[in-house]
């Protein structure tokens, strides 16, 4: 027998009066700080999980795909109990191109996405910015910032060629407050698209 | 990067978790369907099945029970949909979540965002 009672013991069960599911979505390139951000506003550490997808033959053009491939993909989460009711799970997603028919499929139903960007990096962004552009999913894009910015956010907005009506902020994904400010700067300007949809018919 | 090598599992062996299945319903399942159990496990039920029966005596995420398990979400997906069709598991599906791409309606926000500042 195994004992399959240890590995339990180590997690934090969720009440039995929890019942709805929400997830947020970080996006960014590797190293960005996306699983920080996760393990500094999480309830437990953060867990890992795999996808493996088999998709017929699609139009990327690298002349290699013929016929199926098969995409495994990794992703770490952590979530926040909102409420007895309502728990919000934090998806880390590498943002490069090759994964996002997977996160088309995955993350449908997100609350809405944060972009996590490096400003010596910014061109790993271009492309999730776009994708989540084309996809009508609201997202707002954060710096992850220590130590002394090099560039104004002003730069970053045109470097990154970002919508005057995104948000653009910097952050500490290492601290728990500022990881926080990230969400709740998410969640307020969804609140302002959600109204201005209800009030204009 | 918390990322283990956990799940480089042989395609054989999840071949035979899932008794050679490649589809389940998967539509109804959500990553964020939380699971919960509905009995105790039984003598002679596959060793997956009963390691998501004790996992769910409190309510889980899909998600949270592929990574416990060390098994890629596809393959879990196909696990439950087998004790669903049981009885041994009920789902319980995200209810707020936005449709098609849309925007969370307000009070679904006004909740996170009290959750939030809870922080």
């Amino acid at each position: 027998m195994d004992c399959t009672s240890s590995e339990q013991d180590t997690r934090t069960p969720l009440p039995s009066t929890a019942r709805d599911g929400l997830k947020i979505v970080i996006v960014g390139g590797f190293g960005v700080g996306k699983t920080t951000m996760v393990r500094s506003v999480s309830e437990i550490r953060p867990l890992s999980t795999e996808e493996t997808m088999t998709q017929a033959g699609v139009g990327i053009d690298d002349g290699a795909s013929h016929g199926k491939t098969t995409t495994t993909v990794a992703f770490d989460f952590g979530r926040i109990s909102l409420n007895e009711h309502m728990v919000l799970y934090l998806f880390g997603a590498p943002g490069q191109e090759r994964f996002w028919f997977l996160w088309d499929r995955l993350f449908a139903g997100t609350l809405g996405a944060v972009v996590l960007v490096d400003t010596d990096r910014l061109a790993d962004s271009w492309y999730s910015i776009d994708r989540l552009e084309h996809h009508g999913t609201p997202f707002i894009v954060a710096r992850n910032n220590f130590g002394r910015p090099e560039h104004t956010l002003d730069q970053v907005r045109q470097a990154l060629d970002l919508s005057p009506h995104v948000p653009l902020i910097d952050c500490d994904a290492r601290r728990r407050d500022s990881s926080k400010t990230v969400l709740l700067t998410l969640v307020h300007h969804l609140f302002a698209l959600s109204s201005v949809r209800e009030t204009t018919p | 990067m918390t990322r283990e090598d956990l799940h480089r599992e042989d395609p054989d062996r999840l071949y035979t978790v899932t008794g050679g299945r490649s589809r389940a319903n998967e539509s109804a399942l959500d990553l964020v369907t939380l699971i919960v159990s509905e009995g105790e496990p039984v003598p002679g039920m596959q060793s997956e099945h009963v390691k998501i029966l004790r996992l769910c005596r409190h309510p889980t995420a899909m998600v949270e029970v592929s990574s416990v398990l060390g098994l890629p979400v596809s393959v879990v997906k196909i696990l439950l949909c087998d004790l669903l069709d049981t009885g041994r598991i009920t789902a319980r599906h995200p209810s707020s979540a936005p449709v098609d791409a849309g925007l969370p309606d307000l009070e679904t926000l006004k909740q996170v965002l009290v959750g939030l500042h809870k922080l």
